[in-house]
């Protein structure tokens, strides 16, 4: 059965600067799967790339076909993209941010709102705030909430952890643990928090200078000497 | 104090005309970050279609609602392939763009039709005869072109708020980019935007011939200053903005105009030139307008 | 001086070399001719005047051509009281200036697009503010201000002038006149803006808070920049009323702040090197355009066809695509050094 994510040498370019330099990837249904790497290693660049937010060439096969170019596209494709910075609508209320995540998902609204309340139970008590007075923490979980809305297959996430406390950190993987082993939801994460990747994930890929450099079970690559110093501090 | 309402009343409905214009400007600006400096020469077009529809025996009203149809998708057209280019760039293309084409429209309304002198709509639409309400007079006309806002304005509201159509529409406004990602079709969104301004300028430039006849191609010239001042006043951003200060800009320089024989200022002169110091004052106070919101920076 | 820099200067140089050349010979050719030349090169002034408040300063200014009415006015008003015209000149130029100021200390709270609709305004409300009986000591309301047969006037507005013991028309005199402060204006504004004034001016357009981080005087640099403009707008109009003797509303109506706009963008705002092409792109597209076709409306359509494709095509204007035609010569030089 073909994975559900493959990239196959991948190039993208910012203008007249290259970001990627070929990169390969997979993740498979089901998998959580951890991006590692420093500033400008190209991480935020590859799941642009994939949402088409970014031109790329290469090969970027979802369940074996040719994935559409276009962001609008992706996202029927069942692939939901909660980017850097979070992208949700700032001056829409939590509730309209959610009919939004809905957008291509008409009929099942009322289901998916459950479900996603389910993990997120405050959304509902707060549906009529809007979106840009809520805290860090709560617009994560709302972005996150948000890509839930359209029951995608895979879930893109970059930087969850970006500017957040620890403990709403540790609450947002919890919730990802939970999406991925209870509802099969494959999870491709981009992050800088390299210990907290690598034990969320079944899976990781370092990059460097727009390639991959290192891929592994992420309990070996936690073992691993270079990754140690380089990302885990030790 | 009846005179006083009865002003009221007929700058309210001026007013309703620069609102209307000005909502059009709004919708655009919000969408697309272009402020239109054609748009009172698009009604003006539009309105002279209107004009050969019922020159060729449609009927009014038929006419009215066929050249709303024609504005909405010609305005998707414009947007689609002459606007398009210049969003992502600095304003002053977009308003360099949109000059040229306030000036391309004139000359084409020109040469199509000419500059005879016509009469439009040919009948009345609206009965010529006015209403008592307590005392105050108001013309058929007058009620007709508010209560037609109304709807107009009651409708589009219910659009934005409670339709997914209108969500997608806001949201594309607000961040195209997550717009996106959730899988709407921005660039078809932004030619929405532009359809709706286009209709709604339609009903403005066909609202104006009725209210000022003759129909002539320079009658949108000052609406498009006081629509100007209605948005800016309100807050480019803001549609609740553009339709208070339409209305307001209505009723002040109506009322100026009835008043100023006693002041002998000969005020009615300088309608423009006051509502340009309307403008200024309403801007150095709150430099986003009235209804706008606050641009914090990050530095 | 590297090769670079010295090919540069010789560019420039050349390129001023030729204009001057144009200048001189344009009159003789009858396809431009005395008086559109002179209306070209009061274009010329106003546009130079707009790239400092627009181009390098980045407030957009629909509002040139009020400031020429303002500076149009002052000289219609002065030579009907007895000033000799040449005089009035740079007496308009500061009225104008003021006047600049003035709006530059509200405009300060604009931002881009507010500053736009606003000086929109201005140019729009002119006319009728001119025409404002309240106002009629100063501009005799609508009627227009004769100044022909004036004696204090060059040539009385139509006799021969001898200057520098040359007899020539009312109009060559006028041409000349007119070019020989467009070249003095332009030296001087590019003079001004090569120096640090230009780079303060550009650092605030390109970024408010890394500019006052600096020390830069925003507010200063920004209403100073009005004032030069409207200056130069100022001189603009004096040269309008003066060459055609006779000062009325509708001689400064909205759509020539409009049609300033559009030439200092077709120039290429932010470079003073298209500013030349830009006054003829103004000048001449709608006497082209007629030539095409006397179709009424159709030269005003071609008009706003070719601004639309225009930036479509040329985002940059003229300079911009002078640059880029200059390149591969400049990278060339720029690579064997």
């Amino acid at each position: 059965m073909a994975p559900l994510l493959e990239l196959e040498e991948v190039h993208a370019r910012y203008g007249p600067l290259e970001a990627l330099h070929g990169v390969t990837l997979t993740v498979g249904e089901g998998e959580a799967v951890a991006v590692l790497g420093g500033n400008g290693a190209g991480k935020t660049t590859t799941l642009r790339a994939i949402s088409g937010l970014v031109a790329a060439s290469g090969e970027i096969r979802c369940g074996g076909e040719r994935l559409a170019r276009a962001p609008e596209r992706v996202a029927r494709s069942g692939i939901a993209h909660v980017p850097e910075g979070r992208g949700i609508f700032e001056e829409l209320t939590v509730h309209e941010n959610l009919r939004l995540g809905a957008y291509l998902d008409r009929r099942g609204f009322f289901e998916n709102y459950e479900r996603v309340c389910a993990h997120f139970p405050w959304l509902d008590r707060r549906r009529a705030q809007q979106a840009g007075t809520l805290s860090g923490g709560e617009q994560q979980m709302l972005a996150i909430a948000r890509a839930l809305m359209s029951r995608p297959r895979l879930l893109l996430l970059d930087e969850p952890s970006l500017g957040l406390a620890p403990i709403v950190v540790r609450e947002i993987f919890r919730i990802l643990g939970d999406l991925n082993e209870k509802e099969g939801l494959a999870v491709l994460v981009v992050e800088q928090n390299a210990k907290l990747a690598l034990r969320s994930s079944s899976r990781a890929y370092v990059l460097e200078v727009g390639r991959v450099a290192l891929e592994g079970p992420s309990s070996e690559l936690a073992e691993n000497e270079s990754v140690r110093k380089a990302y885990l501090g030790y | 104090m009846s005179e006083f309402l009865q002003q009221v009343v007929a700058g309210l409905a001026s007013g309703s005309i620069y609102a209307l214009l000005a909502l059009g400007i709004v919708i655009i600006y919000r969408s697309t970050g272009v402020v239109n400096f054609a748009q009172g020469e698009m009604a003006t077009f539009t309105t002279f279609v209107a004009w050969t529809l019922v020159d060729h025996g449609v009927g009014y009203w038929g006419a009215f609602g066929l050249t709303l149809v024609i504005a909405f998708v010609g305005g998707i057209a414009l947007e689609r392939i002459v606007v398009r280019p210049v969003e992502g760039r600095p304003p002053i293309n977009g308003v360099i763009l949109t000059i040229g084409l306030f000036i391309l429209l004139g000359g084409l309304s020109n040469w199509i039709w000419k500059a005879e002198v016509r009469s439009f709509p040919p009948s009345r639409p609206f009965p010529t005869s006015a209403w008592d309400l307590g005392g105050v007079a108001v013309s058929e006309q007058d009620a007709g072109i508010l209560a037609v806002t109304l709807v107009l304005m009651t409708l589009l509201w219910l659009l934005f708020r409670y339709t997914k159509l209108g969500l997608a529409l806001r949201a594309s406004a607000l961040n195209p980019v997550a717009s996106r990602l959730v899988g709407i079709r921005v660039g078809w969104m932004l030619g929405l935007g532009w359809g709706l301004a286009a209709a709604i300028g339609a009903v403005a430039g066909l609202f104006t011939a009725a209210a000022s006849p003759p129909l002539d191609p320079n009658m949108m010239r000052p609406v498009l200053i006081y629509a100007f001042a209605a948005a800016v006043i309100g807050g480019l951003e803001s549609p609740v903005g553009a339709v208070v200060g339409g209305l307001v800009i209505g009723v002040v320089l109506n009322l100026i105009s009835t008043y100023d024989t006693h002041l002998h200022l000969d005020l009615d002169r300088v309608r423009l030139p006051i509502a340009l110091a309307l403008i200024l004052i309403v801007l150095l106070a709150r430099p986003t307008g009235l209804f706008g919101r606050q641009v914090l920076r990050r530095v | 001086m590297s090769r670079l820099a010295a090919a540069r200067a010789l560019a420039a140089v050349l390129g001023f070399a030729a204009s001057v050349a144009f200048i001189l010979i344009a009159p003789h050719w009858d396809k431009v001719g005395d008086i559109k030349g002179a209306q070209m090169g009061t274009y010329f002034i106003a546009i130079v005047g707009l790239n400092i408040v627009t181009g390098y300063t980045g407030q957009i200014s629909l509002a040139q051509g009020a400031f020429m009415a303002i500076g149009g006015y002052t000289t219609a008003f002065l030579v009907t009281h007895g000033v000799r015209d040449l005089w009035t000149i740079p007496v308009a130029a500061l009225v104008a200036g003021v006047f600049g100021f003035l709006l530059g200390i509200p405009a300060l709270r604009l931002s881009g697009l507010y500053l736009a609709l606003v000086t929109f305004g201005l140019a729009v409300a002119m006319p009728d503010l001119i025409a404002w009986d309240k106002l009629g000591s100063l501009t005799k309301g609508g009627q227009s201000i004769q100044l022909f047969g004036s004696k204090h006037l060059l040539g009385q507005g139509f006799n021969d002038v001898t200057v520098l013991g040359h007899t020539m028309s009312f109009n060559r005199a006028v041409y000349y006149l007119t070019w020989t402060i467009a070249l003095v204006l332009f030296v001087l504004a590019w003079l001004l803006l090569r120096g640090a004034p230009g780079r303060a001016f550009r650092a605030v357009r390109d970024s408010e808070i890394a500019a006052a981080s600096s020390g830069v005087n925003i507010a200063g640099y920004k209403t100073v920049a009005f004032a030069i403009g409207a200056a130069y707008a100022g001189v603009a109009g004096s040269l309008l009323v003066i060459a055609v003797a006779f000062a009325d509303p509708q001689s400064f109506p909205a759509k020539l702040s409009l049609t300033i706009l559009v030439g200092a963008v077709i120039a290429g705002l932010g470079s003073m090197w298209g500013v030349l092409l830009g006054a003829a792109f103004v000048e001449f597209l709608p006497v082209a355009s007629v030539h095409i076709s006397k179709a009424q409306g159709v030269p005003d359509a071609i008009y706003g066809a070719a601004l639309i494709l225009l930036v479509l095509l040329l985002p940059a204007g003229i300079a911009g695509l002078l640059k880029r035609a200059a390149s591969p010569l400049t990278t060339r030089l720029y690579t064997r050094s």
